[in-house]
């Protein structure tokens, strides 16, 4: 079987998939007669974007929570890993306070961040980023110290600089162990930014919410719900397009 | 005679743990001529891969002497030793060609007469066609035949091979055998060979130096006086069983179920 074809099966595949659990959804809800404000049906759950609720801004600022804090965790969790990778020192020193911070539930946090910094996007922002910056510094660190004791030796005899053996060695060697972090990473981000906006705030779809929970406009949301899904989902993509340009050299499997 | 190019002379090893000293190698003893192709057995965990170790500046030794090159053939050990271990150790993110260049990229050789260099290797080993793909598409004989390439693409004086053909079948191994008395023989460099092959040893060596199990020590350092070119037939050869039989002995197998075989299973 040629490429394409196999292409469009799977991903003609995964839309089936998706689309037959929205068609149950809508089956379930107009059959059953559960009540809207419990189970809103998919058409509902659609027109509820026909409401004033700022679903553009709301999403925007969410959004850009979720991707400012993903972002800051990447790169202070790389940066982070690389100067543990090169200074021994700093490694034995910090690393088992990173563990120790590691085991605090961050969402646990988010209140104090709110009490430090007041709300708004930057605090929501910052819980986002602490949430997802550990399994990122950590996968980081541990693909960093993969390379093979054995490979190391025979570079060494070629007296490889430190730089020639990050460079050609380490770095590509540890971008697997970052990846799976990178991914596991995107739903604490999105997790982090919500629950700030639950605690706090004056915008986002975490407060919006909020606000429609007291009307008990559950169709809204719902609809809420899948945006933030799909801030996640596009996240996500991202991760999957840069791990595929990386990575695409084979089978990755960790 | 002229100065040898390896001499090793009582060397030490010990490893040291946190709580005790394990002695590795001791008193380890024995010359290599440039050009030679000397193997190198023992049994398994008796200390071959830390002498091969020591002899490339990986480990350090407590005691004796090592010395590599000699007057006529001078010694650079950043640039003239290539190592082929008992694993490819491939990097799995480059392709076979880039893998063969890997050395050449890191001791900064001109990258032209490089890239001819290991397209030249790769037809050697057989393995033309093949630059493009990545090491988990080969098998596990082309992936140690990439390695052996990447050990030669900085044209080493000394090539160090441990145990290469180890995790290959019965067959591809005397393949490869006959390939790198073939490499050998055309490139004229010196080569160490670790095996745990007694039959192998011999058929590749110019030479067959033999170590006791842990500590090693010096067991046996016999000329194989078979001449080159070596053919599979050789290895039905009189002389070619009058030296394994010899080596077996010397490792303490004995041969055939004579009576000394017998006594020696009756006491234990
Ligand atoms: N880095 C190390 N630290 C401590 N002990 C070591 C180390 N490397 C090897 N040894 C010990 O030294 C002995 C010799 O090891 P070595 O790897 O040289 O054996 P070998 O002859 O190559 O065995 P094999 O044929 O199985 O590869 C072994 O007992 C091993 O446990
Ligand atoms: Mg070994």
């Amino acid at each position: 079987m040629n490429d394409i074809s196999k292409q469009v099966r799977r991903y003609g595949w995964i839309i089936l998939i998706h689309l037959g659990v929205v068609i149950i959804w809508y089956l379930w809800v107009s059959i059953s007669k559960v009540p809207d404000y419990v189970m809103p049906s998919p058409i509902a759950t659609i027109l509820s974007l026909g409401e004033d609720y700022g679903w553009i801004h709301n999403t925007y600022v969410t959004a850009v929570e979720v991707f400012g804090g993903y972002f800051l965790a990447v790169v202070a969790g790389v940066s982070m890993a690389l100067i543990f990778n090169w200074f021994q020192l700093m490694e034995k020193m910090f690393m088992p306070l990173v563990v120790s911070l590691n085991m605090i539930p961050k969402v646990a946090l988010g209140p104090l961040f709110i009490v430090w910094l007041s709300y708004g996007i930057g605090p929501n922002m910052l819980i986002s980023f602490s949430i997802c910056f550990l399994p990122i510094l950590l996968t980081m660190e541990r693909g960093l110290r993969e390379a093979d004791p054995d490979l190391l030796d025979l570079v060494r005899t070629l007296r490889a600089s430190r730089w020639q053996i990050f460079t050609k060695i380490q770095l590509p060697g540890s971008l697997p162990y970052l990846f799976s972090g990178m991914k596991v990473a995107v739903i604490l981000a999105v997790a982090g930014a919500i629950v700030g906006e639950f605690i706090a705030s004056s915008e986002g779809l975490g407060y919006l919410m909020m606000q429609v929970q007291v009307t008990m406009d559950t169709a809204a949301m719902f609809m809420a719900v899948l945006l933030i899904t799909a801030i996640g989902v596009v996240l996500y993509g991202i991760v999957l397009l840069l791990e595929y340009f990386f990575l695409g050299y084979g089978p990755n499997e960790i | 005679m002229s100065e040898a190019f390896i001499h090793l002379a009582d060397v030490r090893k010990v490893f040291k743990s946190r709580k005790e000293e394990f002695l590795a190698v001791s008193e380890v003893t024995f010359d290599v001529q440039a050009g030679e192709l000397v193997s190198l057995v023992g049994p398994s965990g008796c200390g071959k891969t830390t002498i091969l170790k020591i002899l490339a500046g990986i480990h350090s030794y407590e005691g004796g002497t090592v010395r590599i090159g000699s007057k006529e053939s001078p010694f650079d050990p950043s640039k003239d030793i290539g190592i082929v271990f008992q694993q490819p150790l491939l990097l799995k993110w480059r392709k076979v060609l880039k893998n063969v260049l890997l050395p050449a990229e890191i001791l900064g050789l001109p990258h032209k007469e490089s890239l001819e260099r290991a397209h030249y290797l790769l037809e050697m080993v057989g393995l033309q066609g093949f630059e493009d793909k990545y090491p988990h598409e080969l098998s596990g004989g082309m992936q140690q035949r990439t390695a052996i390439a990447r050990a030669l693409i900085h044209d080493p004086k000394l090539v160090l091979m441990d145990e290469p053909f180890g995790a290959l079948d019965a067959l591809t191994r005397e393949k490869m055998n006959l390939e790198l008395l073939r490499i050998w023989r055309e490139s004229q460099k010196t080569i160490l060979f670790v095996t745990h092959g007694i039959q192998e040893a011999v058929f590749l060596g110019t030479r067959v130096i033999v170590l006791t199990s842990s500590p090693a020590r010096m067991a046996d350092n016999i000329s194989i006086d078979l001449p080159y070119p070596r053919t599979l037939d050789m290895k039905t050869h009189e002389e070619f069983g009058k030296y394994t039989r010899h080596l077996y002995k010397h490792l303490g197998m004995e041969v055939g179920n004579s009576d000394k075989s017998g006594e020696k299973s009756a006491i234990k």
